[in-house]
């Protein structure tokens, strides 16, 4: 309220659509002659897609093998009993064992799987400093509070790369042995390991420091490697593109996983004689074990599997695809159905009248 | 010397507490009597809240009063002070947009605030110091200066007048800004002090006024004043409201006057009318707050059941402290509860966005842009007085599709408050004004055997009376010359009714030509002048409701003439004079005209000498003034000789029968408060069908209590017998009241204010209050109250009855009057008429409306649709259901506002016409319907049922090795990501589907937010924002649209989530349709067998309902 005693300006109010609530307006009602149609529509379309999904779901063929070595079921539990309770334990190699009866058809992929690991847990996933990781030097010599207890050696040195999620890198290996002819020699198949992190975590995101005299070993200076590491992050890979910061394993592993069991991608086989999938044969997979994985019960496994147009085996989107078609068409008969009584009902009242 | 000291301050105490003593032109003016200065507060109007520095904190202050803010402010300093997912910022953003805009609205109203007071605290006055004319700000004048004031200006503060230009001391004023009573009011200056009007003359005075400390009533005012002249006694003066000038008023044909300051800055009369509007806060609010109450347990819960999980799964230690995932010395050190209760609190700030910051934004932006439309709305012009609706409080906009009760004044809301003289009658003898004959022939009537003319002396004096006894005035257009033949004579008076009775004597031969120095013109029919000196005038009042003038003609006989009421003139005449009139009075009350008899007494020169000097007495009388001016009143007018009655049409008011019709349908109830009797509102209400021809009526008037003895008794009879009467009717039909009303019997109550009282005020004992009780269920029964000689109090009393009845309905008053303002003030919606009575009531409402008949549209289209849109606003904020933190604070404020808000302000569901032309629609929001468990329950379990799918869809699908055609895997951010994309495009598809009036806007903001939600995300995803060095949702967004799962994964849950709803809309549509087939199938054979809805008024003659009477 205020004090002036000026009379307010007492004009005519606008007579415009806007003002006076008279906008063109669309009324759409979604009355049952529109909504049946389009439930029928969408059910079947649903349908369709649902069985498209499912089919080429089921056409991914997946093969697992859980080397944890458990209960010695496995040549893998002599290194899990060996490892047991240790951090970082001693190096340890199994293998495994498998024959294909025929193709596995390409492109192959090589995943691991972990579970019950929590990469999602709050106080493990901000354990990392994103801008150490995009090559900031200042954030190399100091890094975030947030990456303790791993933030600072025992002897001071900031850690290269800090916090639990580096720290944690998964460090077992795996080569892919073929025995071509039937009891020959165990020949190599090449694993692709590049451009198995994401185009731009591999190209913007992840950075490593400039280098000092050419060499990423000094820029490095003055860092301590992560407790569980065995070597440096400079040395992660003899490759100079695959070493440090950009190592593609590293990359892969710092995004880290929503569920607590989760698939990484370790390795594709696309080259040579391979690249239209794993024929014929007995193969044989080294493993070097060292990723301990009993204490907090965990299990790994190892995933050879190929991939559709909608990605990996997922049985969900086709199934869920065709629940909700069939529940739009039945409930596009019910309706119907309450319709049509509705409308007679009505039609009764009209001709009473 | 401790002791004198000590006898002055307390002198001075007693000083403020009783009268204040201010010396005119601050001169001292007694050298006996000790001169104790007093301390004034100063001429600055302060009417601002806040000042440059005290603003940020004060503001901050009162913002955070408000348990929402004050809630939001916690939780940011929870998020600050310990560790927690969301970053303060999601948080504290929102928190701090909400605090600046609202900070920026209140400054800015403050600093308009500002620049008013400092209009006017800077304006230029003239001050007399020292016989001189001396040019200050008008913040500078101090209690005691004398101001001279010019035409045209509004003085400054409230003014004792001393003197004018002209001779006798009148000054005119108009106080449109106070009251809004545009015609001009003469104001007095005292006699002794009128010769003075000259600077010099000015100082020389030597007064002292005496007067009492401020009070906001603007039409009482008691003081003296003690003139020192030369000689040693002081000569004292009374001074009342008509030598005071307020602050706010404009001088008026006058050229100059000096006045002397009494009342300044705040503590004058107009500052002190300023306060006291409280805020009301309509229902939505409060269900609003009980939501927050709810949601804040459901938070609490919430936040507990995870911490104990936490714990629980914690409790295996290699969940608790994996060894990849090590805890830090400084948190394994920590203590245990200490951690619990950090992770309460953690846990409360990570879902503390289920309570909406941005809600109470939302809504008060909806409010304050929604009210525009009502004062945009075309219909609510009027041409007449050129004006618009006005929307003086924009949070109850919401609250006009509520309300349950409305209270309506009747003179002047009901009816036009423009008067039309018909007819009088004289002795018995009826003149009708069908003819301009200029000689007063008397027209002859059908039913009155009667048809000669009275006595013609009788004639003529009343038609003196007429002339004569009134305060009529008379606009002088300075082209005219002041003198008689000049037919365009204007008159002004504060009532209609005057301007009526005046205009009537005029046809009838006698004009009234003006007023000059107290001697009042007037012409007769033989167009000769007769000058009457006007001695004393006895002014009308509510009590009395009468008024008298003592004239001396200019034979020198003094006489009184008196119109009132009848009631309050019956029994001060002989009684053998009344019969005749009597029956004319009550035949024109129940036409529906307003009535006033006229009586007339000689007074011999010794009774005037006697009740010259009480009158005089009593006007100089410092202390209750008014009780003693009323004895006296009292005592004059006795054993007078009636004369005759006159008839006044009060026109009822466009569609005012439609309205409360309408307004009826509605299932509303409608009472009428009128301070008419009973008689003439009980026309009113037949003429605007408020009663029906069928409605039985309950009484409840002196007339039905007509044993004095034993009033209570019969009063307590009434009562039980009504009740029983209304309670064996009633349960026949076990459905709601509101329905009732189209089948049963109905019945309107009729009762007085002097009943009322009894009811509320009987004697002290228990059985008050059982009357009451029995009172108000009689009341709730009916379907149409009329209370009439109702007091302005007793208005807001009886709203504030219904208001504390079972259930707490909501009320609406309007009214057009200052007696309105008290009603207008105690309910919950005030509306005001802008109508002749002032502009009072207009301004003490939260809505002002130019004509009763827009109330319709205001209650039945633009209540409801306010309901409805705030409804669904408040339901929305809580149904929209987390993640990174830009994503989290645009959340609420960018991604799902707009367009809700948009929604809000636009939303028809039904079109306006249909509202209008079927005011049942109105029943279906009756009693908050939207906001209460039900629909809360529903909009919850709908948010949790879609939260469930969003998560564990996003679960399900993450099931895979890939969702890549390349084989590469998604992290947890990608997860987030799905979850919110799906949720924002539910939310606002939701939205969409709520929707039923799709104007451009819509469309605009609706789309328009789900593009800029993609783009944004693509934008803030997409650059490492260099001040940001780092990113952690780089890419997440169009790596995510790169997989064709993920689209499909998209579609399904928001097909899944919308997908009951989808359902449930179209069963509603389906339903609906047939419940309109058949409704309007039965209208169809309403309108054929049952009463037209709206009859044609009938005006003149109520044929029908008068036969009941």
């Amino acid at each position: 309220m205020t004090w002036s005693v000026s009379a307010r300006g007492a004009h005519q109010p606008d007579n415009t659509a806007f003002t006076q609530q008279r906008l063109p307006a669309w009324q759409p009602l979604l009355s049952a002659g529109i909504t049946l149609p389009l439930f029928f529509c969408a059910g079947l379309a649903f349908i369709g897609l649902g069985l498209g999904l499912f089919y080429s779901s089921n056409g991914i063929k997946e093969l697992e093998y859980d080397y944890t070595g458990d209960l010695g079921t496995s040549n893998c539990s002599v290194c899990a009993t060996e490892g047991q309770g240790r951090a970082p334990p001693p190096n340890c190699s199994c293998a495994w064992y498998f024959s294909l009866a025929e193709l596995f058809p390409g492109p192959v992929y090589l995943y691991y799987e972990l579970s019950n690991f929590y990469q999602n847990n709050r106080r493990y996933g901000v354990s990392r400093d994103d801008a150490q990781l995009s090559g900031l030097v200042s954030a190399l010599r100091h890094p975030a509070n947030e990456c303790a207890p791993y933030q600072f050696s025992a002897s001071g040195l900031p850690i290269a790369p800090c916090g639990a999620i580096a720290n944690s890198l998964f460090n077992d290996s795996f080569s892919l042995w073929h025995q071509r002819p039937q009891g020959g020699p165990y020949v190599e198949v090449p694993l692709d390991r590049t451009a198995i992190a994401w185009w731009t975590d591999y190209h913007v995101k992840f950075r490593n420091p400039p280098l000092v005299n050419g060499s990423l070993a000094l820029a490095f200076l003055g860092t301590a490697p992560p407790p569980n590491w065995h070597r440096p992050v400079y040395e992660l890979s003899t490759d100079p593109n695959n070493t440090g910061f950009i190592n593609q394993d590293f990359v892969v592993w710092m995004r880290t996983a929503a569920l607590p069991t989760f698939r990484k991608l370790y390795a594709r086989i696309r080259q040579g004689n391979y690249s239209a999938g794993l024929p014929r044969g007995t193969y044989r997979v080294n493993i070097t074990y060292n990723y301990p994985v009993r204490s907090f019960g965990g299990h790994k496994l190892i995933i050879f599997s190929n991939i559709s147009w909608m990605g990996g085996k997922n049985p969900f989107l086709g199934i869920a695809y065709l629940v909700v078609g069939s529940l739009c068409i039945l409930l596009g008969f019910v309706m119907l159905v309450v319709y049509i009584r509705y409308q007679d009902q009505d039609d009764d009242d009209n001709d009473d009248q | 010397m401790f002791r004198r000291t000590l006898n002055r301050l307390c002198a001075r105490e007693e000083n403020r507490v009783g009268t204040r003593t201010v010396f005119v032109g601050n001169h001292p003016v007694s050298r006996t009597e000790a001169h104790v200065a007093q301390r004034f507060c100063d001429n600055r109007i302060v009417s601002s809240k806040y000042t440059l520095w005290n603003f940020l904190p004060k503001n901050l202050f009162e913002q955070f009063r408000r348990i929402a803010n004050f809630y939001f402010l916690i939780i940011f300093l929870v998020q600050v002070t310990v560790d927690t997912p969301t970053s303060p910022v999601t948080s504290g953003l929102p928190l701090f947009f909400v605090i600046t805009v609202t900070a920026i609205k209140q400054g800015y109203e403050d600093w308009l605030r500002h620049r008013a007071d400092n209009e006017v605290n800077k304006s230029t006055v003239y001050i007399i110091e020292n016989a001189k004319r001396v040019r200050k700000e008008s913040e500078k004048i101090k209690v005691g200066d004398v101001v001279e004031v010019q035409a045209d200006e509004t003085f400054p503060c409230d003014l004792i007048l001393l003197s004018s230009c002209t001779t006798d001391g009148t000054c005119y004023v108009t106080t449109a800004s106070l009251d809004g009573e545009s015609n001009c009011k003469t104001h007095y200056a005292v006699r002794d002090t009128i010769a003075l009007c000259t600077a010099e003359s000015i100082d020389n005075l030597q007064a002292a006024i005496e007067c009492e400390q401020p009070q906001p009533d603007l039409y009482k005012f008691v003081g003296r004043m003690s003139i020192y002249s030369n000689s040693i006694e002081a000569v004292a003066r009374s001074l009342g409201p008509e030598n005071l000038l307020l602050k706010g008023a404009k001088l008026k044909n006058t050229k100059k006057i000096y006045g002397v300051a009494v009342y300044t800055g705040m503590e004058t009369k107009m500052a002190l009318n300023y306060q006291g509007k409280s805020q009301k806060r309509s229902a939505v609010e409060k269900s609003i707050n009980a939501f927050l109450i709810v949601y804040l347990i459901i938070l609490l819960t919430k936040a507990a059941v995870c911490t104990t999980l936490k714990y629980v799964w914690q409790s295996s230690p290699h969940n608790d402290e994996p060894w990849y995932n090590q805890k830090t010395q400084k948190e394994r050190e920590t203590l245990k509860v200490l951690k619990m209760f950090t992770d309460f609190l953690s846990f409360m700030v990570l879902f503390n966005f289920i309570i909406p910051v941005s809600m109470y934004v939302t809504v008060e932006m909806q409010k304050f842009l929604g009210s525009f439309f009502i004062s945009w709305d075309k219909d609510f012009f009027d041409e007449e007085i050129n004006e618009g609706a006005l929307v003086n409080t924009s949070d109850l906009n919401e609250e006009l599709g509520q309300v349950d009760y409305v209270f309506t004044d009747k003179t002047g809301t009901l009816t036009e408050n423009t008067m039309e003289f018909i007819e009088c009658c004289i002795d018995g003898h009826r003149y009708k004004d069908t003819t301009q004959e200029v000689d007063g022939l008397s027209q002859t009537d059908g039913p009155l055997p009667c048809f000669d003319k009275a006595d013609k002396n009788r004639e003529e004096l009343f038609l003196r009376a007429l002339c004569l006894c009134h305060t009529v005035e008379i606009k002088t257009n300075d082209a005219v010359d002041g003198t008689t033949e000049s037919a365009e004579l204007t008159y002004i008076s504060s009532s209609p009714d005057e301007i009526a009775l005046v205009k009537g004597a005029k046809k009838f031969g006698f004009t009234f030509l003006g007023n000059w120095n107290g001697r009042i013109r007037v012409e007769n029919q033989r167009k000769e002048i007769e000058e009457y000196e006007l001695l004393h005038t006895l002014n009308f009042d509510s009590v009395r409701r009468r008024m008298s003038v003592i004239v001396k003609t200019e034979g020198g006989d003094i006489l009184l003439f008196c119109k009132g009421a009848d009631s309050a003139v019956f029994p001060r005449v002989q009684n053998h004079e009344i019969e005749l009139i009597k029956a004319h009075v009550e035949h024109n009350a129940m036409d529906g005209y307003r009535t006033l008899c006229v009586a007339f007494k000689e007074i011999t020169p010794d009774d005037f000498e006697r009740i010259n000097a009480q009158l005089v007495e009593a006007k100089m009388a410092l202390q209750d003034r008014e009780e003693k001016l009323e004895t006296i009143f009292d005592d004059i007018e006795t054993n007078m000789n009636l004369i005759g009655a006159t008839a006044v049409e009060d026109k009822l008011q466009d569609q005012a029968a439609e309205t409360i019709e309408a307004l009826h349908a509605a299932g509303l109830k409608v009472w009428v408060l009128t301070g008419d009797k009973m008689e003439t509102a009980r026309s009113t209400c037949y003429a605007c069908r408020l009663f029906q021809t069928n409605t039985e009526l309950l009484e409840l008037t002196t007339k039905t209590i007509e044993d004095s003895e034993r009033k209570e008794d019969r009063l307590h009879e009434l009562l039980i017998e009504y009740r029983k009467k209304l309670m064996h009717e009633l349960p026949r039909s076990t459905r709601s009241l509101k329905k009732a009303w189209t089948e049963h019997q109905e019945y309107g109550l009729i009762i007085d204010g002097s009943t009322l009282s009894l009811i509320l005020n009987s004697s002290q004992d228990s059985s008050s209050n059982n009357y009451k009780s029995i009172f108000l269920q009689i009341c709730m029964k009916c379907t149409a109250v009329l209370c009439c000689r109702m007091a302005p109090l007793q208005k807001a009393q009886i709203v504030r009855m219904v208001k504390n009845l079972k259930g707490s309905p909501i009320t609406l008053s309007i009214g057009d009057g200052a007696n309105d303002v008290s009603m207008i003030l105690e309910s919950h919606v005030g509306i005001g008429i802008k109508g002749k009575e002032g502009r009072q009531a207009a301004r003490n409402s939260d809505y002002s409306v130019p004509k009763f008949k827009h109330l319709k549209k205001l209650l039945l289209a633009h209540g409801h649709l306010y309901y409805v849109r705030i409804a669904h606003l408040v339901q929305y904020f809580f149904y929209k259901p987390l993640y990174d933190a830009a994503y989290l604070t645009m959340y609420n404020i960018c991604f799902t506002s707009l367009p809700i808000l948009a929604y809000s302000l636009l939303e028809q569901h039904i079109n306006i016409n249909t509202l209008i032309s079927d005011p049942r629609l109105y029943m279906k929001i009756s009693g908050n319907a939207m906001l209460q468990l039900g629909p809360f329950l529903y909009w919850t379990f709908l948010a949790a049922f879609e939260g469930t799918v969003f998560f564990f869809g996003t679960y399900f699908l993450f099931q895979t090795a890939s969702l890549e055609d390349n084989g590469k895997t998604y992290g947890s951010w990608t997860f987030g990501t799905i979850v919110f994309t799906v949720l924002v495009f539910t939310v606002t598809l939701k939205l969409a589907l709520d929707t039923r009036f799709w104007t451009w806007i819509n469309h605009f903001v609706i789309w328009g937010s789900l593009a800029f939600y993609v783009f944004f995300s693509f934008f803030w995803g997409g650059i490492i924002w260099p001040f940001l060095k780092q990113q952690r949702m780089y890419f997440v967004f169009a790596q995510m649209l790169s997989s064709v799962s993920t689209w499909l994964a998209i579609i399904l849950l928001i097909f899944i989530s919308l997908f009951p709803e989808i359902i449930l809309i179209v069963i509603k549509n389906v339903k609906r349709r047939s419940a309109r087939r058949n409704l309007s199938g039965r209208r169809a054979s309403d309108s054929l067998s049952s009463r037209p809805s709206v009859r044609p008024l009938l005006l003149r003659t109520f044929s029908d309902e008068s036969n009941i009477l």
